[in-house]
């Protein structure tokens, strides 16, 4: 432990001083309803290493959040934990006041987080129209010999299944795209089929990992566009990691800060530029001190 | 609306069904007007079985994306209970060609709960590592059929396992009339054959109906979902092992049923006949054919298992050539010069199609 | 005392596929394939070391070593031609690709040699007589121990200490970086290959001293063996191939002494599917996982 300190300047003034109440930090639209999603404690650690811990956070029903925080910090393992890639060490997970202690990857996926990733994984050699189609997976009911027999379920559910798909489609400007291979789409579209396809899945919170991430200036304009749009259509909760600043301070309400696996604080765009432990950790005890 | 996508599929799925049925129809003409002789139509029950091998092997290396080096061991197992179905049921069901349907059902149902069985340790584990598991459970199960004696009586069956070699088929005790039908180390013997070229153009039908089918299902898309991105697929809620399993259970069940036929085509057959090689030889089959596609499977089955028969003229070097050939076709095929050649006339084409298609 | 000579048996014949998984566990740590013809190379290090011996009349140390400079050869020619051009292909077509070559391999020496068994003269005769001579080991058995640790001991000396090594474990970790550093990448994969290779035609002529016959497919079953051999101990790892190796001979003679005959290699391949389940990456393999 001592020497996991001297390798983190800046750790010892972190902890002790996080108060708490800023991870209850919701928008005041949210405040009467039960959160969606809410981590106490969560933590994990890789043979000895905590990669994250005593993190609590609490997102409101409908609230566009961001997670900042630097280069290594554990935003994306906040969303592996969360989405169960893996399982935490410690802490519980409550999504809309359910446990997902016992769930597996696919079973969060249908009790309602749906996510993209930071190294998009799209799958490369099906249609556009087909990735999203296998996001509509579990909203097909038909079995498996009523697809092998081709029952009338089977040809209800696929032209249901294949409208809402182009619907998803065009909400992303990707319909004229459908029956091109996905991994034949330039990057910034490959993005937003990742989200089309995880928002078929009928999530109620949805994590995005560096949605701008490779876009130029227009197309994260239109993006930022994009999820308010998500969020007012759907009236769900979007989480996303983003390392463009003028995004997260523009869309998110709240802004959770994260350092060194810890949640440092969490709330609106201004309370988060004015505290003085988040400063700190982006620009050193230095940068504090001047600023 | 991505109908047009759709309809292609249909389209592809149609030909390969329009193609196996113009096939069958011209051999069994040329076969009733005697144009065939006797090893060339010997030959028939064979590439219907190697045929539903291959597609079914394709199932789970090219859909599932899982290299399976133990293919052989589920045509094992339904080649060995569809004979004894077949076998002891000779006198209850007198019409060959309903016991022959039964047969293939119990040797696809048998070959689907081993593949269950296998199914559970080798589903976790991945790439190379699962191809080595496959292939240990394919000599495993060859080693547990050479022990097996089995026979049938009055009284019904008779089944001994022969662990140590020092049992015989005379401790079968079996009554007057009756009949051995594994023996062990020599595997089936004195099997009355009723495996017919019909039977076998069925049983194709059948697996095309049924791999064709769910790969344009929703269980399909899972599969293939899971091959492409086994993270990403498990993101999007699909329950990763599940597919998994319906894909490795759904092919070890046709391989099954593709067993009975072959085994019901000779009066003797021995367990050995499924090995390692058996494995690879269908696996070459697919991988020839192209993964994933279907009628290349066909296609590369019919020319591949006549290849070697052709040669015969070259005696001793045939399967030198085979050899030569099969190293010489995946230098070719896999050469990137070529490779965008072909794609490039590839993409022309299909240019020059949909110019037809708008402009009609 | 009988399990001591089963004991025995079982290290020996266990040294052999440790032989042949070295050379395996090489091949494919660097080029990442299973290269299905190494059983096939070990067959026809036999049948070399077999004519030297008998046709040419030479020495048997010379012969094997005949046979080690053919099987050389021999290796970096079918990476050459047969694996080279597909660098950058699907993995499945390089599988095909060396069962092909384990065709061609084994049909050829059917032609050359016929399918008739040669009775193949041991490298060394006579056996060790212990415990008074209740227990008896054949010099082959030590000889064979004695070359296998030989060889695992300058094998992991030359990957861990030499130039051509380091190149080597570089060459197995990121193939691009390591040309960008200025190793010859081409040039490092035959190298494997030829090591493998002479250990092949070692292995043959072992193999052939402790089980007389020697066949255009005798080395098929013990290739593949020792690919499960190399599994069992963590494939791309030199002690686990060894380790590995020991194992599954042990495993084997107790099984067809103790268990059954018929079931032998069952029982080989039941242990590597449970080590398999307890440990996915094998014995002394590492586990990579993917990042998300």
């Amino acid at each position: 432990m001592s020497d996991s300190k001297k390798r983190r300047p800046g750790l010892e003034s972190v902890s002790p001083v996080v108060p708490v109440q800023t991870t209850y930090y919701v928008p005041e639209r949210d405040v009467d309803k039960s959160p969606i999603l809410q981590c106490i404690n969560l933590g994990i650690s890789f043979g000895g290493l905590k990669a994250v811990e005593d993190f609590n956070l609490t997102l409101g029903r409908t609230e566009i959040a961001g997670l900042i925080g630097p280069n290594g910090a554990g935003k994306t393992t906040i969303f592996n934990l969360l989405t169960k890639v893996y399982q935490p060490t410690h802490g519980t997970i409550l999504l809309d006041g359910k446990d997902t202690a016992n769930m597996s990857t696919a079973q969060v996926n249908r009790a309602g987080i749906a996510r993209t990733f930071q190294n998009i994984r799209l799958f490369h050699n099906q249609t556009v129209a087909d990735n999203v189609l296998i996001g509509l997976h579990n909203e097909m009911d038909y079995g498996m010999l009523g697809g092998i027999l081709r029952l009338p379920g089977y040809w209800r559910a696929e032209k249901i299944a294949r409208q809402r798909a182009m619907e998803y489609l065009a909400l992303f400007h990707l319909d004229q795209h459908a029956d091109e291979l996905a991994g034949s789409l330039p990057y910034g579209a490959q993005r937003r089929l990742e989200i089309a396809r995880a928002l078929a899945t009928n999530p109620s919170l949805l994590l995005l990992d560096e949605p701008a991430a490779g876009m130029n200036p227009s197309e994260t304009a239109e993006l930022m566009e994009n999820i308010v749009k998500i969020r007012d259509t759907f009236h769900i909760a979007i989480l996303l990691i983003e390392h463009d600043m003028s995004l997260v301070m523009n869309i998110c309400e709240g802004i959770a800060v994260l350092n060194f696996g810890r949640l440092i604080a969490k709330g609106n765009a201004d309370a988060i530029r004015n505290d003085p432990t988040v400063v700190e950790a982006y620009l050193g005890r230095k940068g504090a001190k001047e600023s | 609306m991505n109908m047009k996508r759709y309809l292609k599929d249909a389209r592809s799925d149609l030909l390969t069904y329009a193609g196996v049925i113009i096939a069958f129809i011209i051999i069994s003409t040329l076969k009733s007007h005697g144009a065939l002789n006797r090893s060339q139509s010997g030959l028939l029950v064979p590439i219907c079985c190697y045929i539903v091998m291959a597609v079914s092997l394709n199932l789970t290396v090219g859909i599932l994306g899982d290299l399976s080096l133990g293919h052989a061991g589920f045509m094992s197992v339904g080649a060995f209970s569809g004979v004894v179905t077949a076998m002891s049921l000779m006198n209850v069901i007198p019409s060959a060609p309903a016991r022959l349907a039964l047969a293939m059902l119990v040797g696809a149902v048998c070959a689907a709960i081993v593949g269950f069985l296998v199914g559970i340790p080798v589903l976790r584990l991945n790439g190379d590592y699962l191809a080595i598991v496959t292939l240990a459970f394919g000599e495993i199960i060859k080693e547990l059929i050479t022990c097996l004696i089995v026979g049938v009586d009055s009284e019904g069956l008779h089944v001994i396992f022969n662990v140590n070699g020092s049992k015989t088929a005379n401790d079968l005790t079996l009554l007057d009339g009756g009949r051995i039908i594994i023996k062990g180390a020599q595997g089936a013997t004195g099997t009355k054959t009723i495996a017919t070229f019909s039977a076998g153009f069925v049983l194709i039908m059948i697996t095309l109906v049924i791999v064709q089918n769910l790969i344009r299902s929703r269980h399909g898309r899972a599969i293939m979902a899971v091959r492409d991105n086994r993270i990403a697929a498990d993101s999007v809620g699909i329950p990763v092992t599940k597919y998994k399993m319906m894909a490795f259970v759904t092919s070890a069940s046709l391989a099954g049923a593709a067993g009975a036929l072959f085994g019901l085509n000779y009066s003797n057959l021995a367990a050995a006949k499924f090995d390692f090689n058996t494995s690879i030889l269908v696996l070459v089959f697919v991988v020839l054919g192209g993964l994933g596609n279907i009628w290349g499977s066909i296609i590369a089955t019919v020319i591949l298992y006549i290849l070697p028969e052709a040669l015969r003229g070259f005696a001793n070097y045939r399967m030198l050539i085979y050899a030569i050939v099969l190293i010489v076709v995946m230098l070719t095929t896999n050469n990137p010069v070529l490779k965008n050649y072909i794609a490039s006339l590839r993409s022309k084409f299909s240019k020059d199609s949909e110019k037809e298609a708008s402009a009609s | 005392m009988k399990f001591l000579a089963y004991l025995v048996s079982g290290i020996s014949l266990g040294s052999i596929y440790a032989i042949i998984a070295l050379g395996y566990t090489m091949v494919y740590g660097i080029a990442k394939m299973l290269n299905f013809a190494h059983g096939d190379v070990i067959m026809v290090g036999g049948y070399i070391s077999f004519l030297a011996a008998t046709n040419l009349g030479l020495p048997v140390l010379l012969s094997v070593l005949v046979a080690m400079v053919f099987c050389t050869v021999l290796g970096i020619v079918i990476e050459g031609l047969a694996y080279r051009p597909l660098r950058s292909a699907p993995s499945l077509a390089v599988l095909i690709t060396a069962i092909g070559v384990s065709y061609f391999l084994q049909n050829a020496a059917l032609l050359i040699f016929g399918a008739n068994p040669k009775a193949y003269t041991p490298v060394v005769s006579g056996t060790l007589k212990l415990f008074d001579g209740q227990l008896s080991i054949s010099y082959v058995s030590i000889v064979t121990v004695i070359c296998c640790i030989v060889i695992m001991l300058a094998l992991t000396a030359f990957t861990g200490k030499t130039r051509m090594g380091k190149a080597m474990r570089a060459c197995s970790e990121d193939k691009g970086a390591a040309q960008l550093m200025g190793i010859n990448v081409n040039r490092t994969i035959s190298l494997t290959f030829a090591i493998g290779s002479a250990l092949a035609a070692v292995a043959g002529a072992l193999l052939c001293s402790f089980s007389p016959t020697l066949m255009p497919t005798t080395g098929s079953m013990p290739g593949i063996k020792a690919f499960t051999a190399a599994v069992f101990g963590g494939i791309g790892s030199i002690p686990g191939a060894f380790i590995g190796g020991i194992l599954l001979g042990v495993i084997e003679a107790l099984g067809r002494a103790y268990i059954s005959t018929q079931l032998s290699n069952s029982i080989v391949f039941a242990v590597l599917i449970i080590i398999l389940l307890v440990r996915p990456a094998g014995l002394l393999g590492k586990r990579t996982q993917e990042k998300v």
